[in-house]
């Protein structure tokens, strides 16, 4: 038995060889995906984009299909494989439950990958992302998602099965980590969501093959659980994996474990309610309906966000402040370990997927404003804000250590690392904020051609518009430049790395590895004088003054925009 | 003493809360009464509520609904498609579908209709350009608004829901007028 596993040097833990190699293999998935679904991303900007215009209609809508498969789905759900292999085997000690059946799960969920994008690539499934019957794709589209799915929900169930068994064999002492607290949240939203895709693919597949109707109401009804709810999933892993960077960068520390996992609960009670934005200005539902849904019964996974967007700054900023950065409100801020990309990727993550994404997620799914949101481009300006400079942010963050604890290789051209989560941020900041501005004038979401050149009616937007586009465009190619830079350094660091070696020193590893790796922040717990000392009062804003400034700024900037937009509402026509 | 996020807690990890935890949890959670209290208070104060008459229709008969109202009220034709003319306080019809809206509709600045929108094939989307209102437009669903049009003018309907490759061909219009009397 012990032969299965390997020590990890740095963190102590004992790694089960078969944790290792299904994390390698999802991980470098995720990537494939990413990939693939990067080079549709700028294929669909340079056409959006009106002075460039690149594809023709057909193609258009095509890429547009492929880009949202392997970002949302493929590259989304392969990473988060790895992320539930990684919080239960390697943070609990622990075998895998069942590795052969993690085999398996990979298989299906590769072969369901690849003939999704056949289906796609040849023009058999132009229905994009969301499919929405009746549109129809080929019957081999609804296959390969519902072999996809299956495989992940295998995949789930092994993680769950791991959690049995390190408890039982005793593992670890104490509760489970709030990391894999956080791992645990995402898996149960993820069974939640599998099921919904289950029940909405197999009978849309069957109607694929004519063997029974499916409503179009019931579809968007159902397959929106499955849509919204994976985004949740996208949400309790990014914010573990804040928990995570957190710790090894900077040596965060868990404020409260009742207040964290409290919020994650509420999270797994209400955070699936939320496919009802998608659901606001449609005619089958009334407005209770809408009501309670989408606010998650009264905006409760809204206080478990903002409950975590409090806790993890102020963790950072205590266990800065328990290691000695005592000085002033901001001074355990300012000597943060700012040109380490886990960090970096952590803040830039919280900052951008909070302010842009978080205010403009709850304003949108307010049911009346919702009425100027609804499939304009303030959709995917707000989803981009979340998904990608929120999750896929921080899954980059994280991967920076991955390379080294997993695949025990230094990170090539460690230099381009550090750079990349404020090239790829900056860049999705700029292209989110500019898709959100067009979408305030009306400007359609999925749309090949705003100048509508060939319809019987003309429709001229703003030339304020045509400025956004061309923000957005810019954005978007300096965010395609980060997530180029970040495949480089990934893909160069896993095949043609440098081993990562015995000698774990500072001097041995600086400039190749991620501080934290050396520095081990995480290693050394603040004793109970330390905390005893930090917590005597700091004055009116208690022992954690800057994030009490920071969510303050985060709290108007919520509350000025939100009721913005039922000014920008107020001003339509009568509607009832 | 703390864990961090990657240890596991020792013993009994329920405890008080810091003060400032406590307090940015309760403004949290009144923001988020404040947020849900104003859906239903737009419903009562509020002139913009997505509530409308819902209804199945029979996507054949909701266009033949459509076709009889185009022959009660077409008052002329712009761009090859007819141009209707209802009374205020009627049920005035639109129907989307691959890859056009029809009618053309002409409304009166201050008068009520209730606006009924389907779909004939796949889903498509109302956006009413250059006032930013949007609804969805479901086949086999009948979405029936009461409308107030607040400025007379011109209007397009931007299909905004992806259905099919002309998609972007997609659009409608919709006229107001002042209404009659006041000139």
């Amino acid at each position: 038995m012990k032969t299965l596993f390997r020590r990890c040097p740095t963190t102590g833990l004992a790694v089960h060889k078969d944790a290792d190699a299904l994390i390698k293999a999802n991980a470098v998935a995720a990537t494939v995906a990413l990939l693939v679904g990067g080079v549709a991303a700028v294929l669909v900007l340079l056409t959006r984009w009106q002075a460039v215009h690149l594809l023709s209609d057909v193609w258009f809508y095509r890429i547009l299909t492929v880009h949202g498969m392997n970002m949302l789905i493929f590259f989304i759900l392969f990473f988060e494989m790895a992320v539930l292999y990684f919080a239960s085997a390697v943070l609990l000690n622990s075998r895998v439950a069942a590795p052969k059946t993690g085999w398996i799960a990979f298989a299906l969920m590769v072969a369901g990958a690849l003939i999704v994008e056949w289906t796609m690539l040849t023009g058999r499934a132009d229905v994009l992302f969301t499919s929405y019957v009746p549109l129809k794709a080929h019957w081999a589209f609804y296959l390969g998602v519902i072999l996809f799915a299956v495989g992940a929900i295998l995949v789930t169930t092994i993680f769950f099965a791991t959690l049995v068994v390190a408890k039982r064999e005793k593992t670890y002492a104490g509760s489970v980590p709030l990391v894999t607290f956080g791992a645990i949240t995402a898996a149960i939203i993820a069974a939640i969501t599998l099921l919904h895709g289950a029940a909405i693919y197999i009978p849309t597949f069957l109607w694929s093959l004519g063997l029974m109707d499916v409503d179009p109401q019931v579809y968007r009804l159902v397959w929106w659980g499955l849509g919204h709810s994976s985004q949740q999933i996208n949400v309790a892993a990014m914010v573990a994996i804040w928990y995570l960077l957190g710790a090894l960068t900077a040596g965060a520390v868990v404020v409260n474990e009742k207040i964290s996992r409290t919020a994650f609960v509420l999270y797994i009670l209400f955070i699936s309610m939320a496919s009802a934005h998608h659901l606001l200005v449609d005619p089958g539902f009334g407005p209770s309906w809408k009501v309670v849904n989408t606010s998650y019964f009264m905006y409760m996974a809204v206080l478990a966000s903002m409950l975590h967007g409090f806790t993890v700054p102020a963790g950072i900023e205590m266990g800065m402040r328990l290691r000695g950065f005592t000085q002033g409100i901001f001074g355990w801020l300012r000597r943060a370990p700012w040109h380490d990309p886990g960090f970096s990727s952590l803040c830039l993550s919280l900052v951008v997927f909070g302010f842009v994404g978080g205010i403009t997620g709850v304003t949108f799914g307010t049911e009346q404003i919702n009425i100027v949101a609804h499939n304009t481009l303030r959709i995917p300006g707000h989803f981009h804000a979340t998904v990608v400079s929120g999750t896929a942010m921080a899954f980059m963050g994280a991967t920076y250590y991955l390379i080294p604890l997993v695949f025990r290789k230094k990170i090539s051209f460690y230099g381009m690392a550090k750079w990349q989560p404020w090239v790829f941020s900056a860049g999705m900041l700029v292209f989110s904020m500019a898709m959100t501005f067009a979408g305030t004038f009306g400007v359609p979401r999925r749309h090949w051609d705003i100048t509508f050149s060939g319809a019987p009616f003309g429709v001229e937007y703003s030339p304020a518009v045509d400025l956004l586009f061309a923000l957005m465009a810019a954005g978007g190619l300096v965010a395609a430049v980060g997530g180029a830079m970040y495949i480089l350094v990934t893909v160069v660091s896993v095949f043609f790395g440098k081993p990562l070696g015995d000698d774990l020193s500072e001097s041995a590893l600086a400039g190749s590895v991620p501080p934290g790796l050396y520095t081990r922040p995480f290693a050394e717990l603040p004793t109970d004088d330390d905390e005893a000392a930090q917590l005597k009062e700091h004055g009116r804003l208690g022992p954690m003054p800057g994030t009490m400034i920071l969510v303050a700024v985060f709290f108007l900037a919520f509350v000025v925009y939100y009721f913005a937009n039922w000014k920008l509402l107020s001003a339509m026509w009568q509607i009832g | 003493m703390h864990a961090t996020g990657i240890t596991p807690p020792q013993g009994v990890w329920w405890k008080p809360a810091h003060k400032s935890e406590k307090v940015w949890a309760t403004i949290a959670f009144v923001w988020c009464m404040v947020l849900f209290a104003m859906m239903p208070f737009w419903h009562l104060r509020g002139g913009q509520n997505p509530s409308g008459i819902r209804a199945k229709v029979d996507p054949l008969a909701y266009q033949a609904r459509v076709m009889e109202f185009i022959q009660d009220y077409q008052v002329g034709t712009d761009a090859g498609f007819p141009v209707v003319a209802p009374p205020p306080g009627s049920d005035v019809y639109l129907i989307g579908q691959m890859w056009a809206w029809l009618p053309v509709l002409q409304l009166e600045k201050g008068a009520e209709y209730t606006l009924h929108l389907s779909a004939l094939d796949v889903n498509h989307g109302f956006n009413l350009y250059p006032f930013n209102v949007n609804f969805q437009v479901v086949p086999g669903y009948d979405y029936g608004l009461r409308i107030v049009p607040t400025e007379a003018g011109e209007y397009g309907v931007v299909c905004n829901e992806f259905c099919g490759v002309g998609h972007h061909l997609m659009v409608g219009k919709v006229i107001v007028t002042e209404p009659e009397g006041a000139q």
